[in-house]
């Protein structure tokens, strides 16, 4: 039991929980809306170093908690303030060029990180209160996954989704192209400055190799290994992601000095296998729950019979 | 019931670069009129729907709609004011499910705000009730309400089709634009199609212009008929006109080299 209950396994648990977090709002940016994006690390920097600026140089005398909620409101704020004007430039793009302009975007963020005295710069952002802890993580997990369900149920997310669909019919049935796409994506990047901000203030560290444009990728992986607009899947794929490389070192040296090399192995064999990513975009169950409803449907229309 | 003037096309002219798509047309179309636009390939009769559906921006002229000129209106707002339309290249939600196709279509008239969808309000759970009801009522009359849940993309040709027509109809336009209803179709699915398309003005009261290449559907549809030849406007009128047009024939058929015509022609 002290082998999976320590400090060491305790903090990949929290990692894990905040790249669940990230990887969900990368979903709604990449797998809803359809929107290439490679910049959201550099947004997982912003509200990082957002909400460590405020509480290192700015934090209220109340108590931590109150402080906590406000480091992680500002950490959305900025975050998504930035997804509004990297977005409002970028979106104008669409595939792999809107892919190269966010990836652009995002090393912008870090390189302005590395070269901002005040935050530490290249020596890394030290001294921030430790004010969250698994629970403040995995309560944050919750709400975001009930909040991505539930938008994914509402008109607005069937809004979205209809734009990565086909944007030329999306527009014929009313929906606000530019406008939904913005929300989507500026909405993302408040999520993912949640989880900077997060991960800020359980790790008391940052630095700007942390939100290189490599976790970008990491974090689309994950999306992609779930499947791209699967909220459940986008979950499934960070605990993979995230629990595989580590679970690897626990099988003597010569597979964890391996680990990467079967890690890889792992990712493209499933990739092969389910090349829509593991639920495809359907939800845990979706699948499974359309076919009782489309038999209970053919059950019931024999007795009535269609037609006009 | 007097028809009034439902839009109205002013001296609308395209142009792409050196080419003239649709040169100086005018037409006007009435409520519950069921019109249709056929001319030979190329002859600009998408290019006029992509004008009136916003998609494009007339080079010259105007498109007046319900008394409002629709310059520089973007296409979802258009949607709003009530023109509908369907593709000549099928353009459905292909992964999402018929009805969440049919429940897009009604985008324009959803009645709550972000709020109640993100917290699941009562008022969230009405609307989607109401709006749920309605998608059934049009699937039942398109004789899809057994397919609602599955994925459009699983659907036969024709059954998407009508899917793009349901889910058209779906934002209670004014004016209805069929691209090519019936291409691919069969002669009974032709047939049935052209009930539908009648059953539809009838029951929803609204307008209908028509693109399409089937003389029998065109001429046993349309009280109005618009040709279109090389983006000019060569001929209008009852079908009866518009058959016996020298213009169109020569349109159609070509030119005839002789002289002693007798205007006989063959389908």
């Amino acid at each position: 039991m002290e082998i999976l209950f320590n400090d060491y396994t305790l903090n990949i648990v929290v990692i894990t929980g905040i790249f669940i977090i990230l990887s969900l709002s990368l979903n709604l940016i990449n797998g809803l809306c359809g929107q290439f994006s490679l910049g959201h690390a550099g947004f997982f920097g912003v509200g990082a170093y957002g909400s460590a600026f405020f509480s290192v140089y700015y934090a209220l005398n109340v108590p931590s908690q109150v402080n906590m909620v406000m480091a992680m409101a500002i950490g959305f704020i900025i975050a998504s303030f930035c997804g509004l004007i990297i977005g409002g430039v970028c979106l104008r793009l669409r595939g792999d060029y809107l892919a190269i302009a966010t990836l652009g975007f995002g090393e912008i963020l870090r390189i302005i990180f590395m070269n901002t005295d005040q935050v530490g710069g290249p020596r890394g952002f030290t001294d921030i209160p430790k004010w969250a802890n698994i629970y403040w993580v995995y309560v944050a997990v919750v709400l975001v996954t009930i909040l991505m369900l539930n938008l994914k149920k509402s008109a607005f997310g069937r809004a979205i989704v209809s734009i990565r669909e086909d944007e030329i019919a999306a527009e014929n049935m009313g929906v606000n192209l530019f406008g939904y796409k913005l929300f989507a994506f500026s909405f993302g990047a408040g999520l993912a400055g949640v989880a900077g901000a997060l991960y800020a203030h359980t790790q008391s560290f940052l630095h700007p190799e942390s939100f290189n444009f490599m976790w970008s990728v990491i974090i689309l992986v994950m999306v992609i290994l779930g499947g791209l607009g699967s909220v459940t899947g986008s979950i499934i794929g960070a605990i993979i992601l995230m629990i595989i490389p580590e679970a690897l070192r626990f099988f003597g040296h010569d597979i964890s000095s391996l680990r990467m090399t079967i890690f890889a192995l792992l990712l493209i064999g499933l990739m092969l296998l389910r090349p829509n990513g593991i639920f495809g975009t359907f939800e845990w169950g979706e699948k499974r729950r359309q076919k009782q409803k489309l038999l209970a449907l053919q059950a019931s229309g024999e007795k009535s019979g269609g037609g006009i | 019931m007097v028809a009034s003037t439902l839009l109205s096309v002013e001296n609308v002219t395209m142009k792409f670069g050196g080419l003239t798509a649709v040169d100086n047309v005018s037409f006007t179309i009435e409520s519950k009129d069921l019109a249709a636009i056929i001319g030979p390939n190329g002859a600009g009769k998408t290019t006029l729907f992509n004008i009136i559906s916003g998609i494009y921006q007339p080079t010259l002229g105007n498109v007046i709609f319900n008394k409002m000129p629709l310059k520089k209106i973007k296409t979802s707002k258009i949607t709003k004011l009530g023109i509908a339309r369907t593709f000549q290249n099928i353009r459905l939600f292909k992964d999402l499910s018929v009805l969440d196709n049919v429940r897009l279509g009604k985008h324009t008239r959803i009645a709550y705000n972000f709020f109640d969808g993100i917290f699941r309000t009562s008022r969230f759970h009405a609307e989607e009730a109401k709006i749920e009801k309605e998608c059934d009522e049009l699937l039942h009359l398109f004789k899809l309400d057994h397919k609602k849940y599955l994925s459009a993309k699983n659907l036969s040709y024709g059954e998407q089709r009508k899917l793009e027509m349901i889910r058209a109809i779906a934002s209670q336009p004014k004016l209805l634009l069929l691209d090519e209803p019936a291409a691919g179709m069969n002669p009974t699915e032709t047939k049935d199609l052209m009930e539908l398309i009648l059953l539809v003005r009838e029951r929803f009261q609204i307008a209908i212009v028509l693109i399409e290449h089937d003389m029998k559907l065109v001429m046993g549809l349309a009280e109005k008929i618009f040709v279109l030849d090389y983006g000019n406007l060569i001929a209008s009128g009852s079908p009866k006109e518009v058959q016996n047009n020298k213009k169109v024939i020569e349109a159609y058929l070509g030119a005839e080299i002789s002289s002693n015509s007798n205007g006989e022609t063959h389908e």
